[in-house]
């Protein structure tokens, strides 16, 4: 890159991929193979079958940072587990009803279908929804919870009740319970 | 309990509507027992206290904070830190303190819109253009404390050693908490480990609901105030009544589908849920008898507030917080805090 460029680094879109083994995943090594070229911002994460994509994996996406959320999946009638990708098709129009909400733009999160051969078409698509994310600027929930002065990192509960934390008292614990408490300024 | 010094006892409402104070006084007889059992140190609700009688005690002298409420305004957080420090076991008790509650919805709105509506809207008589943290209150010294960008969960400010759900809880599970706090304390009995929720089960209201489930298709939402006759037995939700049981943890013993109205999730998504409106979405797109993005859109317009659906108890604790014209608002004046 020349240095013209440092003093404001252009904007690059990062969006998550999830793209289903059996058919998206192989469209987009297909389109590696044959030299298709698609927009390095797409980070592909590879599920067995689309209807494995539950809607927190697309919230934590945005809230760690990513800019927008592909879905992809086999097209209707062609999913390797019966229909679960209608499953991922409910999923995500539901979800789209809650983002406009928290201020998201529908075009940072979308759902394609392609076949195990559509590699031309799938890259295509990518390259089309990093250009959308790109004009529409960075979506930077990370820097935006920081700034709020919440507290991250070590030390923080997880979102969300623990797992297996209401069964019975463990012997002991009460120790934990009585360590000198974290106050944060 | 003659002789020996009995456990300190406080409870404080931060941002809330106060029903957690009244619900832990009305554990019926109950009641009794907590006031011989604990020395209550400081109650708001039942009793004077001055907050500098508070600052004065030793680090680590209550031995059970119950704190009720979010944390928006400066004092809060000010609050949260100075019982954090002066208390053993500090509990997140009820909803608003452990996920945000009602009030955590306006994580939806910036806060300037809030203070708007609040305070300059037709309705209210505000002369000098008050708002908070921004200028002297004229009947005293004070001033208005400052109100934050956001409304945090209390565990967003300040390590909990426990969160009790509920909005508000349910008597039984405030009994049997006071139970195991008062028996951890006096050194008979193990507390689960630090971080743990009390007061709920592991499962779901709907394990807990006695209503009929056949096949759970449903073909679209209704709201409840629009059907003249509903099936007492059969389950809301196979009725077209967006009702969150099947997401939702289990402790109230589904008390609102058993008086024949939807549970709107006041116990918190249910164990392991990383995002409790997630959870919901899923369990609702399950059920939903769409085979194409048309029929998935005509049931979903019979869902006339999704945010609120899905998230009315947990915005404030779930993967996103708050929308992005609030968050928007907390680098600048905001952000204080
Ligand atoms: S969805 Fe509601 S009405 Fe149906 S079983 Fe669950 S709690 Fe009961
Ligand atoms: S049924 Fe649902 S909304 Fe009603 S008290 Fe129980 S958890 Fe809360
Ligand atoms: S196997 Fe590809 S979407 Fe189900």
């Amino acid at each position: 890159m020349s240095g013209e460029q440092v003093a404001s680094e252009p904007f690059e879109p990062v969006v998550i991929g999830f793209t289903c083994n059996w058919c998206s995943y192989r469209a987009a090594d297909l389109a590696g193979t044959a030299r298709i070229k698609y927009a390095p911002n797409v980070r592909l994460i590879r599920l067995m079958c689309s209807g494995r994509l539950d809607p927190t994996f697309i919230l934590d996406a945005l809230a760690r940072g990513a800019d927008g959320v592909l879905i992809s999946g086999c097209h209707p009638g062609e999913c390797h587990y019966v229909d679960q990708n209608l499953n991922t098709l409910r999923r995500f129009r539901m979800l789209e009803r809650i983002l406009p909400a928290l201020g998201i733009e529908p075009q940072r999160v979308q759902l394609v279908w392609a076949s195990a051969a559509e590699g031309t078409q799938l890259a295509h698509e990518i390259d089309r929804m990093v250009e959308e994310v790109r004009g529409l600027g960075p979506l930077d929930w990370p820097a935006r919870m920081a700034a709020a002065g919440g507290r991250t990192g070590p030390g923080v509960s997880p979102v969300g009740w623990p797992a297996g934390s209401r069964g019975e008292p463990e012997p002991g614990a009460i120790k934990g319970a009585t360590e000198p408490p974290g106050v944060h300024a | 309990m003659s002789g020996e010094a009995r456990p300190t006892f406080a409870m404080y409402g931060a941002g809330s509507c106060g029903g957690c104070d009244i619900a832990v006084l009305n554990v019926h007889e109950k009641i009794l027992e907590i006031g011989a059992a604990f020395e209550v140190v400081l109650w708001p609700v039942v009793m004077d206290a001055k907050y500098r009688d508070l600052e004065a005690r030793p680090d680590s002298s209550i031995d059970l904070t119950l704190f009720s409420g979010g944390i928006r305004t400066d004092e809060n957080a000010d609050l949260a830190r100075l019982l954090r420090r002066k208390t053993k076991l500090l509990v997140a008790f009820g909803s608003c303190a452990g996920e945000g509650c009602i009030p955590g919805l306006a994580n939806l709105t910036p806060p300037a819109e809030i203070l708007d509506t609040v305070y300059e809207t037709v309705s209210t008589e505000n002369p000098d253009h008050l708002r908070p943290g921004t200028q002297p209150n004229p009947g005293g010294p004070g001033q208005l404390a400052g109100f934050a960008a956001v409304l945090r969960t209390l565990d967003q400010v300040v390590d909990v050693d426990y969160f009790v759900p509920g909005c508000p809880p349910e008597s039984p599970r405030i009994a049997e908490v006071l139970d195991l706090a008062l028996a951890a304390l006096r050194g008979g009995e193990d507390l689960p480990p630090r971080g743990a929720v009390l007061g709920a089960g592991e499962s779901t209201v709907c394990d807990e609901c006695a209503r009929t489930r056949n096949v759970k298709q449903i073909a679209g939402f209704r709201r409840i105030q629009e059907i003249d006759h509903l099936d007492p037995t059969l389950c809301l939700l196979e009725q077209g009544i967006p009702c969150n049981g099947a997401a939702t943890a289990s402790g109230c013993g589904a008390l609102c589908p058993t008086a024949g109205a939807q549970c709107v999730g006041c116990y918190g998504p249910v164990a392991g849920a990383i995002d409790g409106g997630a959870r919901l979405m899923s369990a609702f797109a399950s059920v939903a008898q769409a085979r194409t993005a048309e029929e998935m859109d005509r049931i979903l317009d019979g869902l006339v507030d999704p945010i609120g659906q899905f998230y009315r108890f947990g915005l404030a604790k779930s993967l996103l917080r708050a929308s992005r014209s609030a968050w928007a608002a907390a680098g600048g004046e905001w952000g204080r805090r």
